[in-house]
């Protein structure tokens, strides 16, 4: 039995810094880990679409002629189901929130036009690559004629 | 003597932070029966498992329950290991037990706050949700989330925590409970703490034995009853697992178990941090719950015992998912703390259960 057993500890609080922040004057902190929002490295984007697969609300939404990714916001969890599948590691999570907004909407980001130079190198890349199927193809034709 | 009079008592209450209905029949100012009423917020949540595959489901099983979130996707996961005959990495095994077992703390420190807001000692609540504070922070730095942890997964867990951080934690937890152990003293030496709460809802051993009552309801009553003690997982790793339990039955009683098992939690992850072992935390999972397997598994969450249910059909998809919540257990034995007390102490009585209405209706 007893009583003032919380004495000490308001003591300590008078004299102690709020456990309270002053939000917005005071910025909130964020850790490495917080889920804030999913950012999409569009260039890197193969636009592949997994990431719409595997997402559990319908997020995301990939178009592949327009060469768009778009995401709801409103509807992620943050449950980095899309991070994990990505195949090219573009999708990431970012440790900071979105902004409350009044109307629901969604945030599409579409693939950059391609420069002189890269549209250069890229199809030198499909080129290479056709060479070297048409070489492979060859290849295997000659070993089966070989073989009948 | 004076008529009989029915007030009906929820889902709007000052006291309850989840709707529940009470029909209480009073005759002057005591309770003669009360007669509970549920079902304000079902969601259906078992039946999606025909709509999200079994991988996908754990975020539903996570979203049942704020406070025990954690708990359910870990008792899921273990279900569907059952199911599926996975073998889960020990270290991953250590982690979701000590992800568990923070858990435990935050809901308590979460009710011992509720509890000291409802017997009106406002300072008493904000200190304990101070402390919880400390693992929040925890859970943030090491999952990302506060509440929804989305850690665990089937076949391991989808975060890793490196030792070093794991000592820092223990740290953190013992800086934490030196002040707790000031909040302790109040909860269980305070006057007028006990005045409200010592012979306040009382149910005897038989009865909470007659009612099935689970966690610490039941262990209040003296029932020798907790899931941890059969060692499933990393809890056989432990040197010793000593029962907290009183037999005085009443809410005094309730605030003790539950303020003790605190400090059990935080020893017990002391005792995991050291003993942890290194090596893979995750495994890739392939097939599918074979056609007509079913497993059960059972998890001693911080209300009580749940069991969970689930049966294959040969898809992804789960042909049935089930799980019986502490809560559902609990109801009975509140009903009978509630006969023949005061009005002014049904708000105290209905709290001292912890009851998880969320949980109970999925």
């Amino acid at each position: 039995m007893g009583s003032f057993h919380l004495t000490k500890m308001s003591f300590k609080n008078l004299v102690k810094k709020p456990a309270t922040k002053m939000y917005p004057v005071v910025a909130p902190t964020y850790t490495k880990m917080t889920k804030g929002h999913i950012a999409c490295d569009i260039k890197t984007c193969i636009l592949c679409g997994i990431c719409e697969k595997r997402c559990p609300t319908y997020a995301i939404t990939v178009n592949k002629p327009d060469e768009t990714w778009t995401i709801n916001r409103f509807a992620c969890i943050q449950c980095y189901s899309c991070v994990r599948a990505c195949p090219k590691t573009c999708l990431d999570m970012k440790p900071d929130y979105t902004k409350a907004a009044t109307e629901m909407s969604t945030v599409t980001i579409k693939k950059p036009e391609l420069t002189a130079e890269e549209k250069a190198a890229k199809e030198a890349a499909e080129k290479e690559k056709a060479e070297r199927i048409a070489k492979a193809k060859a290849a295997k034709d000659a070993k089966d004629t070989k073989a009948t | 003597m004076g008529n009989k009079t029915v007030i009906p008592f929820g889902p709007q209450h000052p006291v309850l932070p989840e709707p529940l209905h009470l029909d209480l029949v009073i005759e002057d100012e005591k309770v003669l029966e009360a007669i509970p009423q549920i079902g304000f917020v079902h969601r259906g949540l078992e039946k999606l498992v025909s709509k999200k595959d079994y991988m996908q489901f754990v975020l539903v099983a996570e979203r049942i329950c704020g406070i025990c979130a954690f708990g359910h996707s870990l008792g899921y996961s273990e279900t569907i290991e059952a199911l599926m005959k996975i073998e889960v990495p020990k270290r991953a095994e250590y982690l979701r037990v000590i992800w568990h077992e923070l858990s435990r703390i935050h809901s308590h420190m979460l009710w011992l706050g509720l509890l000291a807001d409802a017997f009106g000692y406002e300072n008493l609540f904000m200190q304990c949700w101070r402390l919880r504070e400390v693992v929040l922070d925890i859970f943030e730095e090491t999952t990302g989330g506060r509440v929804i942890l989305t850690a665990c997964n089937v076949g391991g867990v989808e975060q890793d925590i490196e030792n070093s951080e794991l000592k820092g934690i223990v740290e953190r937890l013992d800086k934490m409970i030196v002040e707790y152990k000031q909040l302790l003293k109040v909860f269980l030496k305070d006057r007028s703490v006990k005045s409200r709460l010592v012979g306040v809802g009382y149910i005897s051993k038989e009865d909470a034995f007659k009612a099935a009552c689970v966690g610490p309801f039941g262990r209040a009553s003296g029932l020798e009853e907790d899931i941890r003690m059969f060692g499933f997982g990393a809890y056989g790793d432990l040197a010793d697992f000593k029962l907290i339990t009183s037999n005085d039955g009443d809410g005094y009683a309730r605030s003790e178990v539950r303020a003790l098992e605190i400090i059990q939690s935080v020893d017990i992850i002391k005792e995991l941090v050291d003993k942890i072992p290194d090596g893979p935390y995750n495994q890739k999972i392939k097939g599918t719950p074979e056609a007509g397997s079913y497993a059960v598994s059972r998890l001693e969450q911080p209300r009580g015992e749940c069991y969970y249910f689930a049966k294959g059909n040969g898809t992804k998809f789960l042909e049935r998912f089930r799980i019986r919540t502490p809560t559902s257990q609990n109801v009975a034995g509140m009903v009978q703390t509630l006969q023949g007390c005061d009005l002014a102490d049904v708000p105290l009585n209905v709290l001292t259960i912890d009851p998880c209405i969320s949980c109970t209706e999925r």
